[in-house]
């Protein structure tokens, strides 16, 4: 029986969850969109990112958020060292692409594997004081456990934003997106800037797992759900583009949630990769591309 | 001296391997040396497109698990010879390959990749919500008990899968020296250029991913024999798309004979570990055998085997 | 040797020869492996266990289990004068690898017996080849494997019994016509997932035979991540009660989706996997209260079986070590009870015989530490016997709690309840 109130709170259930797709997608959206360097491995980082959570927020209380903000440097760090590597290994001899992915493949395993054995292969769950309570109005319910994520995604997302349209550095990294050659001929050092850009993107992945898991329960495995969610978000949004990212993760937000609410949830996973594969067929350039 | 030439050699080795079969009596070799078998066909397949061409596919468990459903089918339906299960698996299953390529290839490789990913969890939706071949609950497939000629049906599959690890290189092996062959390496070397010289690369590419998917059909179709109860989960596993990937760059993408050290090399060693250390590790020995691969040896094994040669008669690296 | 005295290095043959009397003398002592030192050939028993996978962690509470009873045989003196050895391997909640595994075992390895690995897939990956070797094959954890084969030496120690399919959730509709007035509605969810799937079919013909009309009826795939718009649709039908079907990570975020929402039915929950486990114990705490859910053990006056106290008491000093789940009620006794079948069997047959084994097991009730069970001719449980508790009084997230009389309350079936159920679901205390 499909009444108004249901219909209304599917949609703003699916903008909440489509905020947080967003935050989940955007470091791929900096690594692949504008970087071109296909990081399969993002969601295991984010995995990552919920565990140190975990962690932090079993032995000293920490709230989960706090300790993936606190954790932020460290995974920017650790993008530049991957980053570092990759290119060393790959983009200096021009090769690219394939084998770029492959190794992010092996390096998605390595690090699922570590998790596993460090953590075991149970779900973790955190608690805080906003798993619980609820937001009401009107006719609306709204869990605080997705509007506080929620809200931090658009926060993260309108922060890069103007990052990389109002900073100088982010402007550096849009343009070595656009034309890296051009680039290197003005005498910019295009690697530092890509390496920085890509320890950017793994910073992200911190906060994404923050926000993972005060949604839902995290195992190791999770990250492999997520590989293909994220590069449709992503395609479909236009390749880096941050604001076609945030739309396009709204719109899969949404379409899953009604889908959820109409037919049955069953069907949603199905609904939005054959969304995917049509935009592919049609207008692979995606929403806002170029 | 006249060379024996290279397609002898599969053959040979594989006569070798089905004379063991008839003097071994321990089914674990048997049912071991199925799965080896199997991913030589798998890894062999995936490189007649991701080796060749250079477009990386994701979705091999898709392939496989046609291949696998469709014996499901067969099975229910009137219970044929494994043969035919086999071959309409391989059509079924080339037949979604040139859809889902018709749809993508004209894209750049990632977005391909992409798509077989969304291929693989769109199918697996699908089976999961089709009840006609159990869905969730998954389908108990009986094992015939003896079949005319075998000493069982176990040693049944592994000669069957052997017969289609010889097919599925010497497929590969005549793409590779057929002007396909050469066309797909244009693509990978360089598509632009290759399209400039008259090259019907997107002719090509539809071609290379009906005849991969199709073999990965193949090699799914006599799995729910040899595993009695097939869910979606065993059928769509992640560990297909991984070791299709894997075993190829390991055991070297240029060559035929390639993915079949690779795959030898990998499957050998996940089976020994499965029954020796803990499985975790498994895992962990495919993920760091891709990486460091990819790092030192891009070229794999063969590559390696290439270079070594030359060092030693001094020629010039092409 | 010439004779000038030559300073012996250490590691020479006299001394080398002197280590070997000592070894020896050692080994007659009994300090090294047991067949050496009683004498006797050791009995094998071999199976594989998922120790990583969706189900490891299962499988690590039920490996420990049988390690403990393992343990407790052989400070006994083993069966038959026999050490136990056991040889196992990590299935890895894989059924592809299960035909390898159980053909090394018993071809290569040579095992003298077989158990189940846990889970439903990989046991019916393993009946076939065991059926092939004419072995016995016990197993924890698996509904319906035998359906098709209907094979005589095939048991299962859950619970469920021979009507796993309704027996399952049984008890919950039982629990809920008790109410009163008789509830009129029901609303059923459950994940896309073998488990769930089997449990709805059954969950819809005990509706029907309750006098129950299913007003809601839905499923959502395994990797939900939201669950508050289907506990919305749920609300708006309005059901008098609310049967889930989910596994460990839905079977939270419905908990949580209901909480949040404040669910207004008179009853809710189900066959909920996941909530007999410490981890989301602990971690939903009092968002568990008023929930119904089939455990298959909770401590209570009145599942005060022979040994089954002590062994909970060694299980949960080992677990944390194990990596296994802390509280051990789930799978772990029934993991011991049926090595206690086996043990019996053995005994009294006197050997080794799979057919005499089963024909034994399949004639006689036998005393375990999940109190007496007895099984149907296709190996199920004769009599079902799943537990339905409701959760009452939690506070706080700790486990301690869970280890008290009180806190998870029997409610069906009668011979086992004691408390009342409390309802309707928002009540507090």
């Amino acid at each position: 029986m499909v009444t108004f109130n249901l219909l209304l709170n599917a949609v703003v259930t699916g903008i909440l969850l489509g905020g947080f797709y967003a935050a989940v997608t955007v470091g791929i959206t900096i690594a692949f969109g504008m970087l071109d360097i296909v990081n399969i491995a993002h969601p295991v980082f984010i995995v990552m990112g919920s565990f140190i959570a975990y962690i932090v927020n079993r032995n000293f209380g920490l709230d989960p958020l706090l300790a993936v903000i606190l954790a932020m440097p460290l995974f920017f760090l650790l993008g530049i060292v991957i980053f570092r590597f990759y290119y060393a290994a790959f983009e200096k001899s021009g090769k690219g692409s394939l084998r770029g992915l492959a190794f992010f493949f092996g390096v998605l395993f390595v690090v699922e594997v570590t998790l596993l054995l460090a953590f075991g292969v149970d779900y973790r769950l955190v608690q805080t004081s906003y798993i619980g309570p609820n937001i009401g109005f009107d006719h609306i319910d709204l869990p605080l456990r997705m509007v506080i994520p929620f809200a931090g995604s658009i926060t993260l997302v309108t922060g890069l934003h103007l990052f990389f349209s109002h900073t100088f550095i982010g402007r550096a990294i849009m343009a070595v997106a656009q034309d890296e050659f051009a680039l290197s001929l003005m005498a910019v050092d295009t690697v530092a800037v890509r390496q920085l850009a890509f320890g950017v993107a793994i910073a992200t992945a911190a906060i994404a797992g923050g926000f993972l898991i005060v949604i839902q329960p995290v195992d190791p495995s999770l990250g492999r759900e997520y590989i293909g969610r994220v590069f449709a978000i992503c395609v479909l949004g236009g390749l880096g583009s941050i604001t076609g990212t945030v739309i396009a993760a709204l719109i899969l937000g949404v379409i899953e949630t009604i889908t959820s609410t109409l037919f049955g949830p069953s069907w949603a996973p199905a609904v939005s990769f054959a969304a995917l594969l049509l935009t592919l067929a049609i207008r692979p350039s995606g929403i806002m591309g170029r | 001296m006249t060379r024996v030439p290279s397609w002898v050699w599969p053959i040979v080795v594989a006569g070798l391997v089905l004379a063991a079969s008839r003097v071994v009596k321990n089914e674990y070799y048997m049912f071991a040396g199925y799965v080896v078998l199997q991913y030589v066909v798998l890894a062999s397949a995936w490189n007649i497109l991701g080796g060749y061409s250079g477009y990386v596919n994701f979705g091999s468990a898709a392939f496989f698990a046609i291949g696998a459903y469709g014996t499901v089918v067969l099975d229910k339906l009137w219970q044929p010879p494994l043969v035919v299960a086999i071959f309409l698996g391989g059509i079924v299953a080339s037949l979604v390959g040139l859809v889902t390529a018709y749809l993508t290839l004209r894209l750049r490789g990632v977005f391909f990749a992409i798509a077989t990913l969304a291929l693989a969890i769109v199918l697996q939706t699908l089976v999961m919500n089709w009840d006609y071949v159990g869905g969730p609950l998954g389908y108990y497939c009986v094992r015939p008990d003896s079949i005319v000629g075998f000493p069982s049906y176990v040693n049944y599959l592994f000669v069957v899968m052997l017969a289609l690890a010889v097919i599925a290189v010497l497929v590969a092996r005549a793409i590779e020296s057929s002007f396909i062959g050469r066309g797909l390496a244009a693509i990978r070397d360089n598509e632009l250029a290759a399209e400039c010289c008259g090259v019907p690369t997107l002719r090509l590419k539809v071609f290379a991913t009906m005849v991969s998917g199709g073999l990965m059909g193949m090699a799914g179709a006599p799995f729910p024999y040899y595993i009695t109860y097939l869910d979606p989960n065993s059928a769509f596993s992640f560990a297909y798309g991984i070791n299709s990937i894997a075993m190829p760059l390991v055991g070297g993408m240029t060559r035929w004979i390639g993915p079949v050290i690779g795959a030898v090399l990998l499957a050998v060693i996940q089976q020994v570990a499965t029954v020796t250390i803990s499985s975790e590790l498994n895992l962990m020995i495919v993920g760091g055998l891709l990486i460091g691969f990819i790092t030192v040896a891009p070229n794999g094994i063969v590559g390696l085997f290439e270079q070594y040669g030359q060092q030693r008669h001094g020629r010039a690296s092409p | 040797m010439t004779g000038h005295r030559i300073k012996q290095p250490f590691l020479s043959r006299r001394h080398f020869g002197r280590a070997l009397v000592g070894v020896g003398a050692l080994a007659a002592s009994g300090s090294l492996p047991l067949s050496s030192a009683l004498g006797a050939e050791p009995i094998k028993i071999g199976f594989g266990m998922a120790q990583s996978g969706p189900l490891g962690g299962n499988g690590k509470a039920a490996l420990l289990a049988i390690e403990m009873w393992r343990a407790d045989v052989n400070r006994r003196g083993g069966i038959l004068g026999r050490p136990i050895q056991l040889v196992y391997y990590d299935d890895q909640t894989n059924p592809a690898l299960v035909p390898g595994i159980y053909s090394k075992l018993f071809d290569v390895d040579k095992v003298d017996l077989v158990l189940g690995g846990y889970g439903t897939a990989v046991q019916a990956a393993a009946l076939p080849i065991v059926m092939q070797r004419k072995q016995l094959l016990i197993g924890t954890g698996a509904v319906a494997v035998n359906e098709k084969y209907n094979y005589d030496k095939y048991f299962q120690m859950l619970p469920n019994g021979s009507t796993a399919r309704t027996s399952t959730s049984e008890g919950f509709f039982q629990a809920a016509v008790s109410m009163q007035p008789k509830p009129k509605t029901v609303a059923i969810l459950g994940a896309v997932t073998e488990f769930s799937r089997n449990v709805i079919l059954g969950a819809r013909e005990n509706a029907e035979k309750f006098g129950l009309k299913i007003v809601f009826d839905r499923g959502y795939p395994p990797n939900q991540v939201e669950f508050g718009s289907i506990i919305r649709s749920t609300q708006a039908a309005n059901p008098d009660v609310v049967f889930v079907a989910s596994y460990p990570p839905d079977s939270a975020g419905v908990i949580r989706a209901a909480y949040e929402q404040k669910l207004q039915t008179r009853m809710f929950g189900g066959a909920m996997i996941g909530l007999q486990y410490s981890e989301l114990k602990q971690q939903l705490g009092p968002m568990l209260n008023n929930v119904l859910c089939y455990e298959f053990y909770v401590p209570a006056p009145t599942t005060d079986f022979p040994g089954i106290k002590e062994f909970l008491h060694v299980y949960q000093e080992r677990a944390t070590q194990a990596g296994a789940d802390l509280l051990g009620f789930y799978l772990p006794p029934y993991a011991y009870a049926g090595m206690q079948v086996l043990e019996k069997a053995v005994e009294t047959t006197k050997g080794l015989d799979p057919t005499a084994l089963a024909k034994y097991i399949h004639a006689n009730t036998f005393d375990t530490v999940v109190g007496e069970v007895s099984f149907a001719p296709n190996g199920d449980w004769a009599k079902p016997r799943l537990l339905y508790v409701q959760y009452q009084g939690i506070v706080g997230n700790d486990l301690e709690q869970f280890k008290r009389v009180g806190t998870q309350v029997i409610v069906e079936p009668q011979e086992f309840a004691y408390g009342k159920l409390r309802y309707p679901f928002l009540a507090s205390d």
